[in-house]
Order: C-alpha cells, then structure tokens, then sequence
C-alpha cells in the first residue's frame, strides 16, 4: 500500500466527454449487468424447471427462475462495479491494480471504492435510506391497527408490510453501526492506513445494497407472509416472494460475516505500535466482540436458508413433517443465528456510549476491564440462549431450566455495562449535548428493555408473554432503543468529522426530544397490550384494545415525524447551511479527532505511537494514597 | 467511587445522598408493586396455572423495581448534580475504577440472577410446565385424574378431540371446572400456537409433534382461544371462544357432541398423538 501516496497524486484526466465517462466499471453498468443477469437467470431457470420439472417435484418452477434470476442479477451488479477487476487480472498474470482508490471527487461515492472513509459514508447513507423504507412500513403497519378489524390494507399486504419492515430492520440495520462508523473510524482509531481488506470491504456494502433492493423487490412477487422469522412450514407454503427474502437474508448473512472477517482481521493485525489490547478504545472492543458473534452467526443463516430454497426448489424436506422433516429444526438453526443477530445489533451501541461518555462527562472511562468483559461475556453467552425463543414450542421442554439460567446470566455482563455508565458519570462534569442525550435516553431504554427481558426469559411467565405484544416491545426497547438511539448519538457525535460540516442545535434537539418522548410513548403501552393479551402480527384484534392502540399509533406517527425533523436537520445543515464544524468540537482526546479534516486518504502521514488509552481525562486525585487507580 | 470529594469545590457527600434516595424509595415502592399493583397484573386467576403466573409477574416486578430506581434515580440525580456549567471546561476526577465496587456489583448481579432463574425453575416444574407446552413427554406430571384433551391446529382453525369420550372432535372447546386437563397440541398443517390467554396457557403447534400442556381451570367462565404464531394471512382470524362449565354441564354437552358429530366421527381416522400433516402445496 505504500505507492498509493504516489497514485493517489497523479493528475486525473481531465476533461473526459460524459459519454465517455459513462462506460466503464461503474453504478450503471452495475445496473445494466445486474438487469441483464436477472433476466439471464430468469431465462435460466424456466429452461430447466419446465412443466415437467413440476410436476415430478410439486414445486412451483417460478422459485427456481426467481433465484437464478436474484444470483444471475447479484453477479451482473457487482461485476460492473468492477469487482471481477482485481481476481481476474491476477489470474491472468497481471499486475494489481488499485486503481478503485485513485479517484476523487463525488464520483467516488457511486461505485467500488476501496478507501474506507468513502465506504463508510456509502454505508450511512444507503442504510439510512432503507431504515427510512423500513420505517415507512411502520407507519402504515401502525395506520392498519388503528382500527380493530382490516380497513387500510388487506390482510395479505398487512403480513407483506410487518416481514418487510421486520425483515428490512433486523437485515439492514446489522450493519447500521459497524458500517458507517467502525469502517470509517476503527482504522483511524487503530492508527491503521487502511482496513486488512479493502475490496472486501467494498463488497460488504454493496452486497448490502443489492440485498435491500431484492428484499424491495418481493412486493412485485406477491410479498411474504412469515415475518422476519421465515418459520418453516409456512416459508414453504409461500408463493416467490419468499424467495426474495431467502435471497436477502442470505446476502446479508454473506454482508455480515465478510464483514465481521475484514473487522476481526483489521483489529488484530493492523494496531499501531503500543496500541496493546488494553489500550484499544472501547468502541474498538465492541466493534471486535461484534465481529466474532457475525462471523460465527451469519454462516448459520445462509446453511439455513440454502436449506430452505432447497425445499422450496427441489423439493428435498429438511423441514417439512410430511417428508420426514421437522419444523423444529428450522427454528433451532434460525435462532442459533437469530440470537447472537439481537446482540450484534446491541453490541456497538454498548460501545458508542462508553466511548462517548469520558468525552462529555470529562472523565477516563470508569472500569475499563470490567466494560470489556461484559462486551465479551455477552458475546460468548449469546451462543447459549437460543432456544428462550422456543420455551412454548415442546422443543427440549426438559432443557428449559438451563436456557432460563443462561439467559438470565447475561444480565450479568450486560449489567457491567450499566455500572461503567454509572461509574464514568459518577461526580463527572458533564455537558448535556445532543450525542450526550441520546447516551443517556440509551441507558433508559436498554434499561426497560433488559428488564422486560427478564419476564421473558422467566419460562412460566413466558407462557403469557411469548408471542404477543409484550415481546414487540421487549425487542423495540432492545434495539430501536440500545441501537438506534445509539445509531443517532454517532451520527451527532462523528458526522461533523466525517463531512466537517456542524448540525443545526437547535433541530437536533427537537429531534432528541420529539424521538425519546415519542419512542416511550410508543413503546410503553404495547408492554400493557401485551399482557392484556394481545399477539403480535394481526391486524384483527380485541375492540377492547382499540383506545390504547390508537395511542400507541399516533405515538408512532410521533416518533415517524420525529424521524423527518432528522431528515430535515441533515438536509438543510449539510446541504444547505454548510457551517463548518470546528476541528474538534468535544475536545475529544480520541485519535479519530486529531487527524485533519477530511481525513487525508492515507489517515496518516506517519503512523502514530500509542502510549495510553484515550481517555486520558480529568484532574488527577491529589490526595495520598487514595485508591483513585484500583481496578482500572 | 473513591469517597474524596473533587478537589477545591466543597460538594455533599453524593454517595450517601444517593443511596438514601435509593433505598428510601425502594422501600416505598416495592411494596405498593407487590400490594397494590400485584393482585390486578395479568392474566388473572382463570386457572391455577394463570394464578401461578400473576404470583410470577407480581415476584419478577418486585425484582425489576429496585433495579429500575437504581438506574432511573442514578440518571437523574447525575443530570443534576454533575453537570458541566454552562460554557464550562471543568474536569472531573481521574478515577478508573475501583475494586470493591466492581466486585460486589459482579456478586450481587450475580446472586440476583441466580435466584431468579432458580425460583423459576421452581415454579415451572412445581407447576408442571406452569401452562405452558412442554413436548410429548413432560419431566413433571400433575397426580390424579386427567381429561385429555387433543388440539388439532391448522390453517386457520382449531378443533377438539376428546379421546375418552370416543374420539368426538368439536369446534369449539369446553372444559369441566375444576378437573386438571392435559392438552395435547399439534398440527396439520404450518406451526400455530394455541394460547388460551385468560387460562394461562400457550403450546405451539408444530406438524408432527404432540405438545403436551396441564392446565386446571378454577371457575366457570368463557375464554378466549387465539393463534398465536404467525400461521398465513388468516392468522390474525384464527380465534375462537371456548366455555368452562360445570362437570355436569360439561358431561351432557360432550353427550350431546357425541350424537351430533356420530357420522362425523365414523369417518375421521382413530385418535392418535399426530396426524399425517397435509402436504404443503401451493394453490397456484
């Protein structure tokens, strides 16, 4: 990597024609290819599942077409952004080229790009346009249940609309923390040039995109009816647009784990010199922690859902009764991979808010060795959980105690977390800005959710609970509330680094508060409705429990608007106001900060020497033999 | 959290404030959850078993109280009293831990934890799976005498077996007050969840598979029974009302079944814990 310095300065071609811009390994080609290998595969697989093909395996041959079409579409994509460039030219003897890096200006943003600043940025705005999509689906999920019986929408495009805003959240938003931030920050933080794989790296984001655009796509195959769950035998008894959310989460599963690889590699072969593991900011940590959990989860999920596509093409039945199959065994894989998902979307909010907390509270981190066993702990005893999801189903009915048990251990290292929070804030000297807000509102959130939690976890009180409302809520506290507020403090806390232009204050505290009152609004009664005996995913419901579902969506328009003040304090800040941000705004002592703004492609012209962590805050306890040290 | 104050500003004593804060209000809410708000928590006292769970929820809720104040009055005694004044570039403490504290947080969660799980180990097989499905063969039993009773899920309906009563299925369900029931669960079909919410039982509905659950009804009412796992587009219609009578009552109305569903019976294939699921083609 050293000649890139040298590359990256040679004069670009000026004044090229547009047309000649055009062609060439670039978002249109991708697109064309990608269209072009849709109907390739489409073509495909109406070649070799005909009529007859049918009728030997009572299979509907639309599937097969479908998924050679959706591979066919993917390949196409990803060679005309220019993936194939690298493997091929090797294999034919050539030299590397690195030209993905060379290139300036806003085309950068548009296609391959190997440098992972611009990945970064890719990431929060491609994520953020399909948390929007998904939090539209909200918004019409939550107009339907305005009234008890189907009035909006009927029950068929009801289900289509929960998978999909399910599906869209619990897929995209994997990434929605470790792409933007930790591919953008972790190298720089680490005192890394680069990440260990940077076409890797470019893949992971627009695989991503590939997957959020064919999970789009299942409303023209007739949408799906199973939730984000996908049981089977439902999943089988669908029509195609299953097949779009195999293909989804499979590519997302792809996303994650070549993600959790490229982080893992970074993180431990790239440190500077003196940046032992000790020293490694704590968000750094829970980028690690999350990594192991996405790289040991995901590959689960696409074995599970190949297996899935199998029965659902070929007709095999790994999980269909009627063929010596069990639907149990699609639960257990799914929730293997389903439970450790629910932690890789905590973790990094864990993360950013110990590493905000010394910034605004003007303190070191408070048990530092304590935080990043807890991140560990979490990561390790999330393999051991899956099956609190399956207290009701009959499975391994005899095992319950010990998923009871080990679920409810892992309060234990999630409440480390808890006590570094409190600890750092202890006598601190703290500014309440909006990235501060929004740590503090995750601490409350997380909070109820990790204590809803435990009425789950508790097997016979889960008898109730299982299923309904209560559940929703649980797992909106979880992870709207632990990742996406989180998801937002980042926002606030680095965006000004990554564009070096500031939000507006004011909006953004409207944001805060219209977001944090609206979300409890929200959220809270459905804890209520739950326990009142109200199951999720219907659109018919007890009339009784129409006042307070009527609550519960004009909250939800709430927080939807909440969410536009957002949209709008981006746009007219970063496009229109354009301030610029000062250098570093939070006195952060945090590496990321004290490079130059924009960061040089390069990070660093030297690498730099660590010699401690970097919260290095605070006025030193200047009475003797105070124990101001002990346990750090 | 080191004991000395922050250098050159004369503060309270923060740790004792809190902590009075903290205990006093525990003590006081404690006891209005496990009083007052206890005996109205959901699902109610249709069953032994739905009973049981209010004692549950009423013992997890005393539990998470103390916990919630914790957090709750910590955040906002901190947004008081440790704030940066405005404009400020004050410093606080250099402190990185302390031992003692981490310690004992690490043996408290700890032992919280370990209770909790224990008492609801406890209750779950005291209770013979406290109402909920608990697979084809449960650990534990309810003595004495059982009705069983068969659920039949499938796309979007549920039906009753009675095997004792020669094999008679209904369509909706009527159990005997006062006589422990043993429900066995299954499908035909896709997975669906029997959930008799004011009974205090759920069992999901798995093809292939015979969920065994006991519940006790304690008085005569009528419940509602609702799917409740997601099961196609009808899911959200898949409910229906079931009655609890009295033995004698129940007795001349499974009389009366019998007759009514005779030539009915004839044709349905003998009582068995599963039936052959149907094959899940798509009508396309």
């Amino acid at each position: 990597m050293s000649t890139t310095a040298a590359a990256a300065s040679t004069p670009q071609p000026i004044g090229r024609p547009l047309w000649r811009k055009l062609i060439g390994f670039n978002l249109l080609t991708a697109v064309i290819l990608g269209v072009g290998g849709y109907y390739l595969g489409w073509f495909i697989g109406h070649q070799i599942s005909g009529k007859s093909f049918e009728f030997q395996t009572a299979t509907d041959e639309h599937d097969v077409a479908l998924l050679l079409a959706y591979f066919f579409g993917v390949v196409g994509f990803l060679i005309g952004l220019g993936f194939a460039n690298y493997p091929v030219s090797r294999l034919l003897g050539k030299p590397a080229s690195l030209r993905e890096k060379e290139e300036q200006g806003i085309g950068r943003y548009f296609g391959l790009c190997t440098d992972h600043k611009v990945v970064g940025i890719q990431y929060l705005v491609g994520i953020g346009l399909f948390f929007f999509i998904g939090g539209l689906n909200a918004m019409l999920i939550r107009t339907e249940l305005l009234h008890p019986v189907p009035t909006f929408v009927g029950p068929n495009q009801y289900l289509s609309l929960v998978g999909m805003h399910g599906t869209m959240m619990m897929g995209m938003m994997t990434s929605g923390i470790l792409g933007p931030f930790a591919n953008y920050f972790v190298p720089i933080m680490i005192g890394a040039r680069r990440m260990a794989f940077p076409r890797i790296e470019a893949l992971t984001f627009w695989l991503l995109m590939a997957a959020g655009f064919i999970l789009v796509s299942t409303i023209f195959f007739g949408g799906f009816p199973t939730g984000w769950t996908g049981y089977e035998p439902l999943n089988d008894q669908a029509v195609m647009g299953m097949d779009s959310y195999i293909c989804f989460f499979a590519l997302v599963g792809l996303s994650m784990c070549l993600l959790g690889l490229n982080m893992m590699a970074t993180i431990i072969t790239m440190r500077a010199p003196g940046l032992t593991w000790s020293r490694l900011p704590i968000f750094v940590w829970s980028v690690f922690a999350t990594s192991v959990l996405m790289v040991l989860a995901a590959p689960m999920l696409i074995a599970t859902l190949l297996m899935a596509a199998l029965d659902r093409t070929i007709s095999t039945s790994f999980f269909l009764a009627g063929g010596g199959g069990s639907s149990y065994l699609f639960e257990n894989l799914f929730w293997f991979f389903g439970h450790p998902e629910v932690y890789i979307l905590a973790l990094p909010g864990f993360g950013i808010v110990l590493e905000l907390l010394p910034v605004f509270t003007r303190k070191p981190l408070w048990g530092y060795r304590l935080a990043v066993s807890g991140m560990l702990g979490v990561s390790l005893l999330s393999f051991f959980v899956w099956q609190h999801h399956l207290f009701v189903s009959g499975i391994n009915a005899d095992l319950r105690p010990f998923y009871m048990l080990s679920t409810e251990i892992i309060s234990v290292p999630t409440g480390f977390i808890f006590l570094c929070f409190m600890g750092t804030m202890w006598k601190s000297r703290t500014s309440f800005t909006v990235p501060m807000l929004f740590c503090v509102a995750w601490a409350f959130n997380f909070l109820l959710g990790g204590l809803s939690g435990v009425f789950l976890s508790d097997s016979p009180s889960d008898t109730d609970t299982h299923g309904s409302f209560f559940v929703m809520a649980h797992f909106h506290y979880t992870i709207m509330g632990g990742l996406i507020f989180t998801f937002f403090a980042g926002i606030y806390y680095w965006v000004p680094k990554m564009t070096g232009l500031r939000f507006n204050e004011r909006l953004s505290k409207i944001h805060f508060w219209s977001m944090f009152v609206a979300f409890n609004s929200t959220f809270l009664p459905l804890f209520a409705l739950g326990m009142e005996g109200m199951p999720r995913r219907v659109s018919t419901y007890s009339p009784s429990l129409q006042a307070l579902n009527v609550w519960v969506s004009i909250s939800a328009f709430v927080l939807g608007l909440s969410m536009l003040v957002f949209l709008v304090n981006a746009v007219y800040s970063l496009i229109f106001v354009r301030l610029r941000a000062e250098s570093n705004p939070w006195r952060s002592k945090s590496l990321e900060w004290q490079v130059p703004t924009p960061v040089p492609v390069n990070n660093f012209e030297q690498i730099p020497v660590f010699d401690s962590d970097p919260y290095d805050y605070g006025t030193p306890l200047t009475v003797g033999g105070a124990p101001a040290t002990a346990g750090a | 959290m080191a004991a000395e104050t922050h250098p050159g500003t004369p503060e309270p004593n923060h740790a004792r404030r809190f902590t009075a804060l903290w205990v006093i209000s525990s003590l006081i809410a404690t006891p209005l959850v496990i009083f007052l708000l206890g005996p109205s928590l959901p699902p109610g006292n249709g069953s032994e078993q739905a009973s049981g769970h209010v004692t549950d929820n009423t013992v997890l809720l005393a539990m998470a109280t103390p916990v919630l104040l914790l957090v709750v009055i910590y955040l906002i005694y901190a947004s008081i009293f440790f704030r940066q004044p405005k404009g400020g570039v004050l410093e606080g403490p250099a402190v990185r831990g302390d031992s003692r504290i981490q310690t004992a947080w690490v043996v408290i969660t700890s032992v919280l934890v370990l209770s909790l799980a224990a008492y609801g180990t406890v209750r779950l097989l005291a209770d013979n799976g406290a109402g909920s499905g608990s697979g084809p063969k449960p650990l534990t039993v309810p003595k004495g005498p059982k009705l069983p009773v068969q659920v039949i899920a499938q796309q979007w309906a549920f039906t009753y077996r009675y095997p004792t009563y020669g094999g008679v299925e209904t369509t909706h369900l009527e159990l005997p007050d006062n006589e422990m029931v043993e429900l066995h669960v299954t499908s035909i079909d896709v997975i669906h969840s029997f959930w008799a919410y004011k009974l205090g039982v759920k069992a999901d509905a798995n093809p292939g598979v015979d969920n065994i659950a006991f519940v006790k009804p304690t008085h005569e009412q009528s419940f509602e029974v609702r799917c409740s796992e997601l099961c196609g587009i009808w899911h959200g219609y898949m409910f229906d009302k079931g009655y609890v009578v009295s033995p004698a009552a129940f007795e001349t109305w499974i009389h009366e079944q019998q007759t009514k569903f005779a030539p009915a019976t004839k044709v349905l294939p003998p009582y068995s814990n599963t039936y052959s699921p149907e094959p899940t083609r798509r009508a396309e």
